[in-house]
């Protein structure tokens, strides 16, 4: 690939972000701020059964109700196309598949109207008796197809047992994590406005354009009948991925039957059941080093739960697949499903939980051999991927490990846990590798040089916090080679055409490639001596060919994350002063928005690490702590001293932009990191999650 | 089933100007500023108190507005994220900018509103649960008295920088 890297005005320079102001002052509206002339507010009546059927809907005395204007039902709902989605195939049958699931939306003039009259829809239920609650011997478990998102099921080389029979140290653990829910602070919502037999849908999606190709297949809608607007979402972390959410099939739905503009925000304790969460997982490691520390043999089975109405397969041991050499490896997965709602992306699916995993078991082979836990990665540092065998398109985790050591310093650490007594804390400290896949996804894009001298880009690309809009605005200006304020970047909206969604790390790598080549294409055109239309000049570019062919590496983001903890010796809880986190993540474009994504990606791993647990009612299939005050996430108090730092990372292997995407990588092995810590602190080792009071002192 | 809904006119002092309207007694400030006034500035995050999106001032004092009834609030002054900004963005606002003290946004007008609030209660020496002798600025105060505005992009050492900036204490 060409070399694309130029000394450039904006890309490297920390530009605030574009819609900063808007944000600031409240002017920035989100999917359930969008002002509708005579729309009315749909509330969803949940299942309160997690497996049987529906017997019977008051629909009658609900109509009765003040302001209502329809009750969308399994009688009188559209009929829909079965496209192998479960959690979108509503009211087309009487089976009850999870507590929560949605038997009813109740439609009226104003909020309050509509929420009073489902809460007090009477519903009659058959019952029947629910299988609720994962465990890791669960006889259900089987080998699905393949995990997510298209890997395989099982990886493996070598012979494991022979090399763990002939190993020197064997480490050999089960390592749990619990049900975790995405929490971004904007529910979920859908208004749907239809007109002149088109349908305008503003929802909060990490996928703009995605919501359109699935929903007109679910509803037999005809091209160009749909158009989803999202200018401004309000966080994401995987849970408004694809597919969408039932809040938008409930809009389309009830603004179908009752012929006016139709909101459907779906309530803080609804996003349980209804928008995804991450599997609770059982993990077991084996591995088997010589007495130095060199991996001969390298083991991790994982086990998940998925829901009846579709399989989800979080690829939890897919982390141990590139990180560290051993001649002998294998990875599997197994995964049970249950009468639980389905569980969906939530920050680096797999490998969050994975290198939980992975990066534990590293530290206690580092114990067991004696070997400094960041020595022992260095000693087990693969020339080319493990288990591929491919090359790495960049490689830098050694980079980042030393650089981490040398700003947190680790030098010097001792390495005997449980001997830092300081007044009523037990101190400690621990480190973890990470990485994240480096990939990007086909998307078209359009510059236009408008005849003032200035120049629109139009792609479907969503801004969930990541600071999209405002790289992609550095991004266009250097291709185009003017100052940003002559570039508005236009996002949020699936006609501009095919585009990826923000996730997987994947938004900047996939939206800028076209952008940087339309706007490349246009600067050449108009030095060329193109003449200028009126209505102005576009070109546009479609990715897809161009990523299909890429040549064939192993591309993948590497960090660092380097922990200080300490523990009250009384109550036993843990605190975590300072974290740092080093990354090699190719080309950094704004240096201040890159800094928010890291700081918020160790953040929701301290969070994941002490904090995050949603805890299963096996009698009901419900979480009882299903809201913000009993599921507990990092706020402000609980977090310390952060440090963050980019290694340098060239790497021609990418895309046109040199970048890996690090919306993910943040969370990688923070709580490994952190349990490590803990250890050190205590010597109790923590391998399962969150890492309360009680599972600390222990 | 239901009883007969319940209606009251409410007078309050909004962002410095009066407003008059008739609200479903059950209706929240909250939902009143968002649904009825088209102030949508301020977010709905839980409804239930727990996460401090919806964070406005009353009378001066940060409050959840999904708390609060819209006809408990009558005769009483709202400022809302929309009436901070004169033609100048409030500080408070501009140092959440420069400091990308946010990255979805979603928080961040109950953030500032709190934030304000929150240095008020300061200048007042009220303690706060780690005051452990006179009242003064430093991080663990801002950090324990911004507690109650969940920020889950994490976006928290930048909105303590951004405080510390308006406050004088950098």
């Amino acid at each position: 690939m060409t070399r694309f890297w130029q000394a450039a005005p904006s890309v490297g320079h920390p530009l605030t972000r574009i819609e900063g102001l808007d944000k600031v002052t409240g002017r920035a509206r989100y999917a359930g701020d969008v002002a509708v002339p005579g729309l009315a507010y749909g509330a969803v009546v949940p299942a309160t059964i997690p497996r049987g059927r529906v017997l019977n809907l008051d629909v009658e005395a609900t109509l009765a109700m003040p302001g209502v204007l329809a009750v969308v039902h399994r009688d009188n709902a559209p009929r829909l196309t079965d496209i192998g989605e479960g959690t979108l195939f509503l009211f087309q049958g009487d089976r009850v598949a999870h507590w929560g699931a949605p038997v009813a939306l109740v439609v009226a003039d104003t909020p309050e109207r509509a929420r009073e009259a489902a809460e007090r829809m009477r519903v009659d239920y058959f019952p029947e008796p629910p299988d609720t609650v994962f465990r890791a011997d669960h006889p259900g478990l089987y080998e699905p197809e393949y995990v997510n998102p298209r890997n395989p099921t099982v990886t493996g080389k070598g012979d494991v047992d022979a090399a763990l029979a002939g190993a020197a140290v064997v480490v050999d653990a089960e390592y749990r994590t619990p049900a975790q829910h995405n929490n971004a602070m904007e529910p979920h919502s859908a208004t749907a406005v239809r007109s002149d037999g088109r349908i305008t849908l503003h929802t909060s999606t990490q996928y703009a354009y995605g919501v359109v190709p699935t929903l007109s297949k679910l509803f037999g809608f005809a091209p160009g009948t749909l158009r989803v607007l999202s200018e401004h979402v309000g966080g994401g972390f995987g849970n408004k991925g694809m597919p969408p959410r039932p809040d938008t099939v409930l809009a389309v739905m009830a603004a179908t039957l009752v012929g006016r503009p139709v909101r459907v925000t779906l309530t803080r304790p609804q996003l349980w059941p209804l928008t995804g969460y991450r599997t609770p997982t059982a993990q077991r490691i084996r591995l088997g080093a010589d007495q130095d520390g060199r991996l001969v043999a390298l083991e991790h089975r994982a086990a998940l739960q998925t829901s009846r109405l579709h399989e989800f397969t979080e690829q939890a041991a897919v982390y141990s697949r590139p990180m560290y050499g051993a001649e002998n490896m294998r990875t599997s997965h197994r995964v049970v499903a249950l009468d639980v709602p389905t569980p969906r992306w939530m920050r680096a699916p797999g490998e969050a939980p994975g290198s939980f995993a992975l990066e534990s078991a590293m530290d206690e082979l580092a114990e067991a051999c004696g070997v400094d836990p960041v020595e022992l990665r260095l000693r087990n540092e693969p020339a080319v991927d493990p288990t591929t065998g491919q090359a790495f398109s960049s490689r830098r985790l050694a980079d980042c490990l030393r650089v981490g050591a040398s700003r947190f310093g680790w030098a010097g650490r001792d390495p005997r846990p449980a001997v830092r007594r300081d007044g009523r804390w037990w101190r400690g400290t621990g480190v973890a590798g990470a990485h994240y896949p480096a990939r990007a996804a086909p998307t078209t894009a359009h510059a236009t040089a408008l005849p003032d001298g200035s120049f629109v880009v139009r792609v479907a690309a969503s801004d969930i916090g990541t600071g999209a809009r405002t790289v992609l605005t550095q991004l266009a200006a250097d291709a185009l080679e003017v100052p940003v304020d002559q570039v508005r970047v236009l996002i949020g909206d699936s006609g501009f055409g095919p585009a990826m969604g923000a996730g997987g790390s994947m938004g900047t790598a996939s939206w800028s490639w076209p952008v940087v080549t339309a706007c490349r294409e246009l600067a050449g055109r108009l030095a060329a001596g193109e003449p200028l239309p009126p209505d102005g000049l576009t070109s546009t570019f479609d990715s897809t060919a161009a990523i299909g062919a890429r040549a064939d590496y192993a591309r993948y983001a590497f960090g660092a994350h380097f922990a200080e903890v300490a523990v009250d010796v009384t109550t036993g809880e843990v605190r975590v002063p300072r974290l740092t986190g080093v990354y090699a993540v190719g080309r950094v474009v704004n240096p201040l928005t890159a800094r928010s994504q890291s700081i918020g990606g160790m953040t929701m791993g301290l969070s994941t690490a002490l904090l995050e647990e949603s805890s299963m009612d096996g009698r009901f299939g419900d979480w009882v702590n299903h809201n913000l005050a009993d599921y507990h996430v990092a706020t402000n108090a609980d977090v310390g001293e952060i440090d963050v730092t980019y290694v340098d990372d060239p790497d021609d292997e990418l895309n046109p932009s040199g970048v890996k995407g690090l919306g993910e990588i943040g969370i990688v092995g923070v709580a490994a990191a952190i349990a490590n810590a803990a250890w050190h602190a205590t010597g109790v080792r923590q391998r399962e999650l969150p890492i309360t009071p009680a599972r600390a002192a222990r | 089933m239901a009883g007969p809904e319940l209606a009251s006119t409410v007078r309050l002092m909004l962002n410095g100007a009066p407003v008059e309207l008739v609200v479903d007694n059950r209706t929240t400030l909250l939902d009143l500023l968002r649904d009825r006034l088209d102030l949508t500035g301020t977010k709905k995050g839980c409804d239930h108190g727990q996460c401090g999106a919806c964070t406005v001032l009353l009378d001066g004092r940060r409050v959840n507005s999904c708390l609060q009834l819209a006809v408990a609030v009558a005769g009483r002054e709202v400022t809302t994220v929309e009436g901070l900004a004169d033609d100048e963005p409030h500080p408070m606002q501009a140092a959440f900018v420069a400091h990308d003290a946010f990255q979805c946004g979603y928080c961040t007008p109950g953030q500032i509103c709190s934030a304000i609030g929150m240095l008020d209660e300061l200048a007042a020496s009220w303690p706060s649960a780690v005051s452990t002798g006179p009242v003064r600025l430093d991080d663990a105060e801002i950090r324990e008295r911004m507690a109650g505005n969940i920020c889950r992009c994490g976006a928290y050492p930048h909105i303590v920088a951004a405080i510390r900036e308006v406050a004088g204490g950098d």
